[in-house]
């Protein structure tokens, strides 16, 4: 759990509790069968709203086939009773593992896609199940019933118990995603959702919290549609595998409010009825006139508001919550640095690097090495491969030959997220944030990436606030930072991993003069405290001031190493900046 | 006599293959505009299509428009009037709707405007569907004309293996063709389609070149449309169809463009006609309820292995 999330979460179960009693006190006086089944239909498709928004909602992972889940849901139990008189009490279980079973299957090849490609393979999972079932011969399937033994197959003849057990599922599916939004995971998913690259550098495994996020996400599904195959007692593989079924999950969700654990409730109490409601008066006159409805008034939402009602409503009536003062924690003292295998080796020893696209030798033979508490500064022309060289060292990008040791362990090959665990702190070039998260949780992200435990990533997080000086803005979400304050903020998450070196690049880049002073002041700090960094820079000035040492590189290739002064005066590495004619100039 | 059999199960597939897949390609091509090239995800798609068939309906067989033409003309010039028809309605679409979650407003936004452009086209696919069930019905119709149940023969080929060649889906093949080549053309080297390309690809730097991008993207989407319209108005003529049939053919439409490449045209086409290569061919091994999980067997293949697809030349970046 967050710290600081216990009043939050106290709200929101307070809330939960008081609409469960008031809806299941009100579902006790309604005696008409078709509106009971309503108030049933609800709560299940809420249900399933809240299990499709932990995955695309908070996580982002668009997902148009979240039926497969629900399908699978629905015809374990059915098929369970008919063939093992299996009680439903125990089929959605079976079903809920299942579901997990099939959301690893499917999560395993498709997370390797992004964007558009994940969603749409999404969307072919269940249509292929649907035409399997069809061939299968579970064309239409019918729940038999045990009247002499109603409890053990979830056999009511009070319709009213049905909803109970709805609220019920749902008061428990929202308090998992209440838990999920206000721990590490859910913070994880949002910074995937935001920035997938600058979450894997900041130390967070993207694959593995998608793909828990998925097995939760598909097993609430069915949960949604075991029971809605226990209600309805009819499963056709249209009316759990559709796309219409797919269809509901996102509709509800993004009505009510995207990322909101309340979204889908609110989106689910308002279109079901409705929609049902349409059906049953106008249905006989003009068939089809709930669809149309339907239509009308989720493209009048998404105009309207595009996030969904929650956070319209929110922003409109409620001021947003007022910035939350940061944890008043005292920042911890630096931590000990860890100690080195090898005091007397460089930190970071790179040899012979290569990396090439086609045939562009972006990053060409490159050796280098720093020591311990050093700061080397990489300079070059545009295109030196300067970027490159980082994005391979860092795991971005895979290297073609050579090696890239810290501390005498082999950075190369790992991934992202596992190099930033060695001890590697990383900055882009133009800045990866989170924008809508505050600058704490951007920052509190760094910290969960190098496994520390909820307490020591506030104190850790509050500690490189201070560092860099923005605990004032702690509060404040991301996307309203000044250019200078967000490359302080990412400097912040990258030191909150408790690094042992830094690679950063372009800190410097479009800083005003006194900005730019103001951020060289903070790394002469950071400095000070032992850290070891590696700096890309094109401001020669601010270069001369801060680094220890030069790599200048251009084409790929080192050009020259040594001291600042030497380096520039290197007659090499004034023709690769300024050219021929100029050092012909100067020399004559 | 298995021989033969075999022999002619798979020339027929072979030619059903072909002039199904062009149709599919086409078809293809509408979504190919508007997925693939201007990156909107358009759930509508299938509806257009619906809207192209019955569009082609009331013009030759209910409304009697084009009667006049005779039954062996008719169908098919009603399958291509109905792209200005389409055309207009796709353009009026986006001015009024898809424009406002689309294109240079949501440039940069988070998860680029999909979450809006997904609810907005299931809205308007789920308005056509059911308004035009309340319009059109909900019993299948089908454009009539003698050819679909005409056939030209080929062969004996190998003892008794014959093609068969059913006229209608023939003819409706070389339109297909004709059309794919056109509009191949206008977009490939008239000064309007480099600059719906143009827009499509990079709509700020587009801007900046004095584009209207707005316009552009009107027109790219109304092409789109109307393209797709002129696929269904094709098929009109040898299947039966309800409102909702857009359904079936979504998916082979979203199959076909990912398997041709996104962004591509040409590859959209040339997706289009594998997916009715595969469709045809798996009739001979699989039974017909599995025929269309073979698609998307072969789709996510594709997708996990290639996703850049088939002809495309390289992947979207991370």
């Amino acid at each position: 759990m967050k710290e600081g999330a216990g009043p939050h979460l106290r709200r929101n179960l307070t809330v939960l509790a008081v609409v469960s009693v008031v809806y299941l006190a009100v579902a006790m006086f309604v005696t008409n069968s078709y509106y009971q089944l309503i108030l049933t239909l609800v709560p299940v498709w809420a249900l399933f709203g809240v299990s499709w928004n932990i995955l695309s909602g908070y996580g982002g992972q668009l997902s148009f086939g979240h039926a497969s889940f629900f399908g699978i849901g629905a015809y374990t139990v059915t098929l369970s009773v008919i063939y093992w008189s299996l009680s439903p009490w125990l089929g959605i279980p079976l079903g809920m593992v299942l579901a997990g079973l099939a959301a690893i299957a499917i999560g395993f090849p498709t997370f390797r896609l992004r964007g558009h490609y994940f969603a749409l393979s999404m969307l072919a999972y269940p249509l292929a199940i649907l035409y399997v079932m069809q061939y299968l011969g579970f064309q239409e399937v019918s729940m038999p019933m045990h009247r002499e033994n109603g409890l053990r197959f979830m056999e009511f003849s009070e319709p009213r118990v049905y909803t109970l057990i709805a609220v019920l599922l749902l008061v428990g599916g929202v308090v998992v995603s209440l838990v999920i939004e206000n721990s590490r995971f859910g913070l994880a998913l949002l910074a995937i959702r935001q920035n997938e690259l600058a979450a894997e550098a900041a130390g967070i495994n993207a694959r593995l919290w998608k793909m828990r996020s998925l097995v939760v996400s598909g097993m609430m599904g069915a949960v949604a549609g075991g029971f809605y195959a226990r209600v309805l007692l009819v499963v056709t593989p249209d009316s759990v595998f559709g796309m219409l079924v797919s269809a509901q999950a996102v509709v509800v969700t993004l009505f009510g409010g995207v990322a909101s654990v309340w979204g889908p409730v609110i989106g689910a109490a308002i279109l079901v009825p409705l929609a049902e409601t349409l059906q049953a008066e106008l249905g006989t006159y003009l068939p089809g006139i709930q669809g149309v409805v339907y239509g009308i008034a989720i493209i009048a939402i998404m105009l309207l508001s595009p996030d969904g009602l929650f956070w319209t409503i929110g922003d409109r009536w409620f001021r947003r919550e007022a910035p939350q003062p940061i944890p008043d924690l005292e920042p911890l003292p630096p931590p000990a640095r860890r100690a080195s295998a090898h005091a007397a080796g460089p930190l970071l020893q790179v040899e012979g690097l290569s990396r090439a696209f086609g045939g562009l030798r972006a990053v060409s033979e490159v050796s280098f090495s720093i020591a311990e508490g050093e700061i080397l500064g990489i300079i070059g022309p545009n295109g030196a491969g300067k970027t490159t060289l980082f994005n391979v060292l860092n795991g971005v990008l895979d290297a073609d030959e050579g090696s890239a040791r810290l501390d005498g362990q082999a950075m190369l090959g790992r991934k992202t997220f596992e190099v930033c665990r060695m001890g590697v702190g990383r900055t882009f070039q133009v800045v990866r944030s989170f924008p809508r998260l505050p600058v704490l949780d951007n920052v509190i992200v760094g910290a969960y990436g190098a496994g520390l435990s909820d307490r020591e990533a506030i104190a850790q997080a509050v500690r490189a606030l201070h560092q860099v000086g923005l605990q004032d803005r702690a509060g404040v979400a991301a996307g309203q930072l000044t250019n200078r304050q967000l490359r302080l903020m990412e400097l912040a998450r990258a030191l909150a991993g408790n690094p042992r070196l830094l690679l950063l690049d372009e800190t410097l880049a479009g800083l005003g003069r006194e900005e730019c002073d103001d951020v060289l002041g903070v790394l002469a700090r950071v400095r000070a405290q032992g850290m070891t960094i590696c700096i890309i820079e094109h401001t020669m000035h601010a270069m001369m001031r801060l680094a220890d040492r030069f790599v200048v590189l251009d084409h790929g290739r080192v050009l020259a190493t040594g001291l600042p002064r030497a380096v520039v005066e290197d007659a090499s590495v004034i023709e690769a900046y300024l050219g021929k004619k100029w050092l012909a100039r100067r020399d004559a | 006599m298995d021989l033969e059999i075999l022999i002619e199960n798979v020339l027929n597939a072979l030619t059903a293959g072909i002039t199904i897949g062009c149709i599919y390609g086409l078809m293809c091509i509408g979504l190919g505009l508007i997925f693939g090239i201007m990156r909107i995800v358009n759930f509508a798609q299938g509806e257009l299509l619906m809207l192209g068939m019955f569009a082609s309906f009331y013009l030759v067989s209910e409304g009697r428009v084009l009667s006049f033409l005779g039954p062996y003309w008719g169908p098919f010039i009603g399958a291509m009037c109905a792209a200005p028809l389409i055309f207009s309605g796709g353009a009026l679409l986006h001015k009024f709707l898809i424009s406002r979650v689309s294109g240079l407003r949501t440039v940069g936004s988070l998860d680029e405007g999909h979450f809006g452009q997904l609810v907005v086209t299931l809205g308007i696919s789920l308005i056509l569907q059911n308004g035009g069930q309340i319009l059109f019905g909900s019993t299948p119709v089908a454009v009539r004309t003698p050819l679909s149940s005409e056939a030209f023969l080929i062969g004996p080929v190998y003892h008794a293996a014959t093609v068969f060649l059913n006229k209608a889906k023939l003819v409706a093949f070389f339109v297909a063709v004709l059309a794919a080549v056109v509009l191949y053309v206008t977009l490939e080297y008239t000064r309007l389609g480099k600059a719906l390309r143009a827009a499509a690809d990079n709509p700020t730097a587009a801007t900046y070149m004095g584009i209207d991008v707005d316009r552009a993207y009107r027109i790219a989407f109304g092409l789109g449309s109307g393209i797709t319209a002129v696929a269904g108005g094709l098929m009109a003529t040898y299947i039966s169809f309800t409102p909702f049939v857009g359904f079936d053919y979504v998916i082979i439409m979203y199959s076909g463009v990912v398997l041709g490449g996104m962004g591509s045209i040409f590859g959209a086409f040339w997706g289009g006609v594998t997916v009715g290569f595969v469709q045809q061919f798996s009739a001979l091994i699989l039974p017909p309820q599995l025929q269309n999980a073979a698609i998307f067997v072969v789709f996510l293949m594709i997708v996990l292995l290639r996703p850049q697809g088939l002809f495309g030349r390289s992947a979207e970046r991370a």
